[in-house]
């Protein structure tokens, strides 16, 4: 479903990786691995689209890409359910009652996203996955500030979503017991003379 | 096609070899023609039957004018360049020249001043062309600023690309308005008239002013090209030497 | 879009800042310039018209600083990035909720204040015209200039620097409608114009503030 094909990506203007070459097929997860600093954030960011890679190239199907990050987006001031609401009116789904059900945010709905725990908050971030009927969950450490509770429903929601016939690739540090590869982002860090942008490269 | 070798000169290794020959000769010849020019301009022409001896601050005061319009103007289509064809040494030649035209900027609304003080009687008036410069100004402040805040070069050079684009079409309206606001107390734009050199006009410049004009002109032409040529060549070594210590630290 | 617009409009109201701010804002403007210039109406009356132009403009630049920073600073703009809406969009319906909650509240207010500077009777209409046709600019000009500050760290100040400038001939234009409409002389070429830097700025301005936003999130 999405296939990585020899891709390059830059962080400042400094190649990070070069030739990530991976797929992830249908009902597939793949965990990406990998140092602080080794330029995963920066691979998913280019995966999703937000970044232009410096080379290669990212096949998927358009507009099936969902992505989830550090920060999660929500407005402090309005309620879970207002920020949910918010999402699913972007992406035009009617998925929000599944979301709300596999998150258990049944009982915060009314809830102001200010009164939320880190680890509430966490879990309504992550239900906008499932608000916007995308196939390909593309995460950057979705587990950070769940409980250990929380990290095993969250698997169980990754695993019933490749059920469904999506994919998910997944930069984190916890072992989330799902089927699926490993990938090393080490193994394709940038090196030597290629360590430079083609851009600064012109310069020396 | 001739045009294509042109691009070559985008790539910086190349831009930095040609500009090696080119800098001194265009240094040189505008220094002599500068010399020549302002030298003439002020001890070997006559003094004006109505302005007298203060005239002759219109030999700075024209070419510097003109050098802020074009300064901008240059930035406007390197900074198409850079979006388009995406070549750096576009990108930091823009930013080289921002700040000589800054200064053009202030040189022409000091030497108005200057000018305008015995003239009208007065430092500063709102006439259009004085609030257009102090506008034209400002955009140069804005754009310095945002190359300055930003701090990958690439980001910047989009960003400041995007506001050069879209401060020359409000630069533009800015004119047009403030003509509309306040009609004033300038001449009209008697140099490069055909009627200034035909000399068939009540405003015109007069022959013995204008050949002195017209040489200190092509001086601040060639002077403003060494000067962005000078700073492209040093925004390359900054950005090279950036480069440099960027992959020491990889390593 | 209309879902952005809607929650921009809804966390304007519940947060109060944004809403309320720059209307307090203008009122101390206004306030202000009498305590400067004197407190004779002959002359405050000539200038009404301008001073309620220059403080609906510093109002606008008021809270242009948060219009792009808030959704930067909580991920809500990478988000937002990666949605079916383009940043286009975006661009269009935050510069609408700025103007909801800017602009609209100074030109419903500004009869009020120009009773303050004893506005000639003849220039309510007209004040009230020039900021409803001309405020809408302001708005998408700002835009414009926080997408491009959005992720300079206490951009506000660049801000300003930035934006100032390109309001120019918008001021200009309305300004001139309004003291030509409270001296009773035709106003219609400077309300043409007024109208056309407001349209310009709203079909072209959004696909720059995309442009600049792409940048910035890259």
């Amino acid at each position: 479903m999405l296939k990585v094909t020899d891709l390059a990506v830059a962080r400042g203007g400094i190649a990070v990786l070069e030739g990530v070459t991976f797929e992830v097929a249908k009902g597939q997860a793949v965990i990406l691995r990998g140092d602080n600093g080794s330029g995963k954030t920066t691979l998913l960011r280019t995966i999703a689209g937000l970044q232009e890679p410096l080379a290669g190239q990212v096949d998927c199907a358009p507009d099936s890409i969902a992505y989830a990050a550090h920060l999660d987006g929500i407005k402090a001031n309005l309620t879970v359910e207002e920020n949910l609401k918010f999402w699913a009116d972007v992406f035009q789904s009617d998925q929000m009652s599944k979301a709300v059900e596999a998150f258990d945010l049944g009982g915060l709905l009314q809830r102001p996203a200010n009164t939320l725990s880190a680890g509430q908050k966490r879990r309504l971030g992550l239900s906008r996955l499932l608000v916007t009927g995308r196939d390909i969950w593309v995460l950057d450490e979705p587990t950070v500030s769940l409980d250990a509770f929380t990290v095993k429903a969250f698997a169980e929601i990754v695993k019933a979503h490749l059920a469904g016939g999506g994919c998910a690739l997944i930069a984190t540090h916890v072992d989330l017991g799902l089927v699926g590869d490993t990938l090393d982002v080490m193994q394709f860090h940038a090196k030597g003379d290629s360590t430079l942008s083609s851009f600064d490269e012109g310069f020396l | 096609m001739r045009l294509n070798a042109l691009w070559e000169y985008a790539n910086p290794v190349k831009f930095m070899r040609l500009t090696d020959r080119v800098l001194p000769v265009v240094s040189m010849l505008a220094l002599a023609a500068m010399v020549v020019g302002l030298v003439w301009g002020f001890f070997f022409t006559p003094d004006d039957f109505r302005q007298g001896s203060t005239v002759k601050i219109i030999y700075l005061h024209v070419p510097s004018a003109m050098m802020a319009i074009s300064a901008w103007f240059m930035m406007l289509v390197t900074s198409l360049i850079w979006l388009i064809r995406r070549h750096h040494v576009s990108a930091l030649a823009a930013k080289a020249a921002a700040p000589v035209g800054a200064v053009m900027t202030i040189i022409g609304l000091v030497t108005g001043a200057i000018w305008g003080q015995p003239m009208w009687g007065t430092w500063w008036a709102w006439d259009p062309r004085l609030t257009s410069f102090l506008i034209l100004f400002l955009f140069y402040l804005g754009y310095i600023a945002l190359w300055e805040a930003v701090e990958d070069g690439d980001t910047a050079a989009d960003l400041t690309s995007a506001l050069c684009l879209v401060g020359s079409v409000f630069a533009f309206l800015s004119r047009y308005a403030v003509n509309f606001w306040n009609q004033g107390l300038h001449q009209g734009a008697s140099v490069l008239r055909a009627g200034a050199l035909a000399g068939d006009t009540e405003e015109r410049v007069s022959n013995v002013f204008a050949v002195p004009l017209f040489i200190s002109m092509a001086g601040f032409v060639l002077f403003f090209i060494a000067l962005v040529l000078l700073r492209t060549r040093t925004e390359i070594r900054l950005r090279r030497a950036k480069a440099l210590i960027a992959r020491e630290r990889l390593s | 879009m209309i879902a952005l617009l809607m929650r921009d409009l809804k966390l304007a109201f519940r947060a109060g800042g944004g809403f309320g701010l720059g209307l307090a804002f203008f009122l101390i403007v206004v306030v202000l310039v009498p305590f400067g210039v004197g407190p004779q109406t002959a002359l405050l009356s000539r200038i009404a018209a301008g001073i309620l132009w220059v403080g609906a403009l510093l109002a606008c630049l008021l809270s242009l600083d948060r219009l792009f920073a808030l959704d930067w600073e909580d991920g809500s703009l990478d988000l937002l990035a990666t949605s079916p809406l383009p940043l286009e969009a975006v661009a269009v319906s935050k510069a609408l909720a700025h103007w909801l909650t800017t602009g609209l509240p100074l030109v419903v207010a500004s009869p009020v204040f120009g009773l303050l500077l004893g506005l000639p009777e003849a220039g309510y209409i007209f004040v009230v015209l020039s900021l409803l046709i001309g405020t809408p600019a302001l708005s998408f000009i700002g835009a414009f200039g926080a997408a491009l500050t959005v992720g300079i760290k206490r951009g506000g100040l660049l801000l300003s620097l930035l934006v100032l400038p390109l309001y120019v001939p918008t001021l200009i234009f309305g300004a001139e409608v309004a003291r030509r409409g409270s001296e009773g002389l035709a106003v219609q070429t400077p309300l043409l114009l007024l109208a056309g830097i407001t349209f310009g700025s709203m079909a072209l301005l959004p696909f720059a503030s995309a442009l600049v936003l792409r940048v910035n999130l890259r």
